[in-house]
Formats: structure tokens, sequence, C-alpha cells
């Protein structure tokens, strides 16, 4: 199999009711035909401003949602086939932006254990699933805490054990780390990198945080309903005017080394870390 | 307008097993048209001090006095109080529900008993002040865009004629052009309606770039106060209370440890840029 997840023409279109009576229901396209391909292993940050499509895009890939027309395949199933669903969707974890609206257990191991238990897992492996997942994202300690008393961070990274449980290929992960402090959007970054390359895990993450989109393999970048732009980080993010001209940011140091471009100085246009611009002005100087 | 917060206490679930103390013997000083942030990890007790404001909730001991009136000591003040002290929360859209963007910014006004002209007047002003043009008014809220949502909702306080605004994460979950449109407005708010503000945000970039003064609070004490030069350069202290600096303070500091000459208490981009330009050029 070439690719994990894969979109062909992908258009969804939703109804728009009339504001007044007697008017006439109107059809927006939130995905105005988008083609995708995502590798085995990969990690995909998808940027784009609110109402680009992103979330739409999202929740395609787990069939929550239904292409209007074109077609979505995940591991060689399409979406649309509504007998395989189930496979799909035990193929793909969804982790969303509020951990509160996720967990819903009183004790941590067993909102972690929920998953695989309505998967029909045997209790043992459960056990070990649990066990194992909550290894993963760091809360093996936490296990008979209620969730309740968790920070952001620690309740995001039990939401997303509890995705670990049921084995999934694909982690899609919806602005995650919107409602976190700086350690807990730091906590959630540092599991999900490490899923993807110790766990092999496929991830697609949907972030407006433009420090976190640097550190994965690829970006996208949707605008309305589009994919406006298409590599990786560096290439991506060297299109600073594109950027900042549908409203996304870049990384401050990349508007540091810009503007000193801008200035005169002899900068390479690429520059995303502290430390490729720190090594760029040493080299300066 | 000053808020002067003395000696305050404030302990959840007292006398159970889950007993947590959230405030512990916080005292500061806030003068008439500040603006001020407040940072500290989830948790720390930043949303429960805010909450103290407006005797939303009240201190177990100690006392917030706000020029020169001690909030919690009169009921019948209550309704005064919380028309003088604003309070945005975290995601307030969620709390919209009107048929029209007009009617959910008067919403606050009429209740509170205001003239049909007046309540109009404020409203007129609020939704010009977030910049919401007269072509939304008659729109349902539930139409406009995220950015929208959430400047409609601060008109509504706005709308109250409050003399300090408190905001909880006002740019939580907005995009980079969302975000700017509300940090313009509450600048805008401060400059212009001489509002006392305090911003409580996760993000040291939207602090650094419009606080005068900040206050860092951690396990409900507050560990740190200053200028935002004397707080951001303290690197170190902020990440292990669970912060971080701003990205160019980092830039800064590498530098100074490559030899650079660069001053270390760099915390915004344009001065991290004419730093640089002044070692290298």
């Amino acid at each position: 199999m070439e690719y994990i997840v894969k979109t062909e023409n992908l258009v969804f279109e939703y109804q728009v009711l009339p504001t007044e009576e007697g008017g006439e229901t109107q059809r927006e396209a939130a995905l105005a035909g988008v083609d995708i391909t995502v590798k085995q292993g990969e990690f995909v940050a998808v940027l784009g401003h609110n109402g680009s499509g992103k979330s739409t895009l999202a929740k395609q890939i787990n069939c929550l949602l239904l292409p209007t027309s074109g077609t979505v395949w995940v591991k060689g199933i399409a979406t649309a086939d509504g007998d395989r669903a189930w496979d799909i969707r035990s193929s793909v974890g969804m982790v969303f932006q509020n951990p509160d609206n996720q967990i819903i257990a009183t004790i941590v191991e067993e909102d972690v254990a929920f998953g695989p238990e309505n998967l029909g897992v045997a209790p043992a492996e459960i056990r070990k699933r649990v066990n194992g997942a909550l290894a993963a994202v760091g809360m093996t300690q936490y296990a008979g805490n209620p969730p309740h008393y968790l920070s952001g961070g620690q309740k995001q990274r039990v939401a997303i054990a509890g995705i670990l449980a049921m084995r999934p290929d694909i982690i899609v992960l919806d602005e995650p780390t919107a409602m976190l402090d700086p350690i807990g959007r730091r906590e959630v970054m540092d599991v999900v990198k490490i899923l993807n390359r110790e766990e092999g895990i496929t991830i697609i993450f949907i972030t407006h945080f433009m420090d976190e989109a640097v550190q994965a393999d690829r970006v996208i970048v949707m605008e309305e309903g589009k994919i406006a732009m298409e590599g990786t980080p560096h290439a991506v993010f060297s299109r600073i005017d594109e950027l900042k001209a549908i409203g996304l940011d870049v990384p401050q140091c990349a508007e540091i080394g810009l503007r000193l471009r801008q200035a005169g100085i002899d900068m390479p246009t690429d520059i995303l870390t502290i430390d490729e611009l720190v090594e760029a002005i040493c080299q300066y100087k | 307008m000053s808020i002067q917060i003395v000696n305050v206490d404030y302990t959840y679930s007292r006398g159970t097993a889950f007993e947590k103390k959230a405030l512990n013997n916080v005292s500061l000083t806030i003068e008439k048209g500040e603006f001020v942030g407040l940072i500290g990890h989830t948790g720390s007790g930043k949303s429960t001090l805010i909450q103290h404001l407006n005797v939303l909730m009240r201190p177990d001991s100690g006392s917030i006095i706000i020029d020169g009136e001690d909030i919690g000591a009169d009921k019948s003040r209550l309704k005064a109080i919380r028309s003088k002290v604003g309070l945005v929360f975290q995601y307030p859209e969620h709390q919209l529900f009107e048929m029209t963007v007009y009617k959910d910014v008067a919403f606050g006004p009429a209740n509170a008993g205001l003239d049909a002209d007046e309540v109009n007047k404020r409203v007129l002003d609020a939704l010009a002040i977030v910049g919401i043009p007269e072509e939304l008014h008659q729109k349902s809220p539930f139409e406009l865009s995220g950015g929208q949502k959430r400047r409609v909702a601060i008109a509504g306080i706005l709308a109250m004629g409050p003399e300090i605004l408190v905001l909880d994460e006002p740019t939580a979950g907005l995009d980079p052009r969302g975000r700017d449109e509300i940090l313009n407005q509450i600048k805008i708010m401060h400059e212009k309606l001489k509002l006392t503000v305090i911003l409580v945000s996760h993000s040291m970039e939207d602090i650094a770039r419009l606080a005068d003064r900040i206050f860092v609070i951690n396990h409900g004490e507050i560990v740190m106060s200053g200028t935002p030069a004397e707080i951001f350069v303290q690197t170190d202290a902020l990440e292990s209370l669970g912060l971080s600096s701003t990205q160019s303070t980092y830039v800064a500091r590498r530098l100074r440890a490559a030899g650079f000459d660069v001053p270390e208490d760099i915390y915004t981009v344009d001065a991290a840029v004419s730093a640089i330009l002044k070692v290298l050029m």
C-alpha cells in the first residue's frame, strides 16, 4: 500500500438554511476539491485559518463526514463504503481541542479502557493495552486518579492514551494544544513525536501554532476549502508573504530572519528555528 | 480606579478530602488605567483570582478594595460593582444566545434597567469599538466567524460600561488573524476608553505585546511581578514555573552565549531585529 490516506477531488458541501422565510437553501463548499496523500508513518501538519476546511478534512478521514463528491481512501478502503466504517474508525483515532469533552470515566485507567472495551477486546488484553498506552504518554503514575484533577496537558495525554489503546494506525489531532499552557503544549507535542517516531503511527496534526507545525515532516496549508501550499516546513515557511496574505503567522525566527534580510543582511531564506537563526548570524559575522 | 487585593486566601472544597488551596495570601495593587498581564500555568489560580474581582467568588479571608470600597462588604452594592468590573470568560462566544447581534449586546444594559435611548447608544458604541460593522447588527451571532463572535461577546460586556475589563484567555482557539483583531481591539479599548485592563493569557507573545506590568502566579501565590523586560529576562525561573519566555528572548540569550553583545532583556521581534542589526552592521 503506497498511501495510508489519500483523497481525490474531495468535495464536501453543507446546507445553509435561508435566513428569511421563503428564501432558498444554499449549498456551501467546506472542501472544494482537495487532493492529498499521506504516507504510512508520516507526520503531517495542517494549517489554515478558522473556516478554511481543516476540521472538515479531519472528520472525513474517519467517516464522521462523508464526501459530497470525490473519494477518501484510508488504508485502501473508501470511506463512502458504509460497511467498512468500523474498520476505518478502528484504524483512525481522533483527538479534539478540549480534553474535557473527550474524557468520560471517573478514573484515568477506566477512561483509557473505554475504547477497547467497546471493541470487545478480552479483559487481559485490555489491561495490557491500558498499561502500555499510559506508559507511552507518561501518565502511568496517574492511572488511579480522577481525571478532573489533572492539568490540561495531562488530560490531553490521557485522551491520546485512550486512542492508543484502540491501536490505531493513524491519529488525527484537531488543535490539541489550543487550550493548553506552554508546558502542556510541549508535553503533548513530545508525546505525539514519540508515537510517530517510535511506534510508527501516522500523524495528521491540525494547529494554529507555527512552532508546532515546524516540527512536522510536511506542512499542508488550507484556504477556502482548497490546498493553498504544501511542502516541507522549510519550503512552506520561506513563503512568508503568501502566508501573511492569507492571515497566518510565520515562526518568530523566520520573521526575524526576513526583517534582517530586508535590512540588507545576507541571511538564508529558510530560517525556522532558534538554532538556524543563531547559526546564520554567527556565519554572517 | 485602583484595585487592591489584600491578603486574599481561598480554598476549594474546604473541610473535605478534596480540599485544595487555590489562593494563598495574595496581595497586589493595580493602578487606574494600567494594562496588566497575569500569567501562570493551568491550575495556578489565575481564574480563581479574577473571579474574585467582581464577587463571583468571595475570599475566605482578606479583602478586595476597588476605588477605596471593599467590594465584598455590602451585598446591595453587588450590581454596581459587577457593572464596573467587566469579566470576559474563556470562550465568551458560548454565552451568545440572542436572535441578533444587536439584541445580544443589548441584553445586559436593558436588564440593568437603562432607558431605550441609552441602551441603543451603548450597543452602537460597543459594537463600533470592537469593529463589528453595521451590516452585521441584525445577523444571527451564530453566523459569524469565531473571531467576530468573540468580539460581539466582548461588546456585550463593554455595553455595561465597565471601568475595569478582565479578559481570561481572549485569544485561545483563534487563528492568527482572529487573534490580532482581538488584541488590537483590546488595545484600542485600553487607550480610547481609558479602561484598566487585566489580561490572562498562556501566550507570552500576547502579553509581551500589550502589558505594562506582569504578575506571575504559581500555586495560588504571586511569585513574580514587574515590567515585561524584567519578567521575560528570567527565562529559567519562568520555565521552572511551567511557563516560558518569548522566542525573541531565547534568541537574545543564545546570541549572548555565542559571544554577541546584545541586551538580555529583549522580548519583542522589533527589539530583537534592531539589536541584531546593531551588532552586525
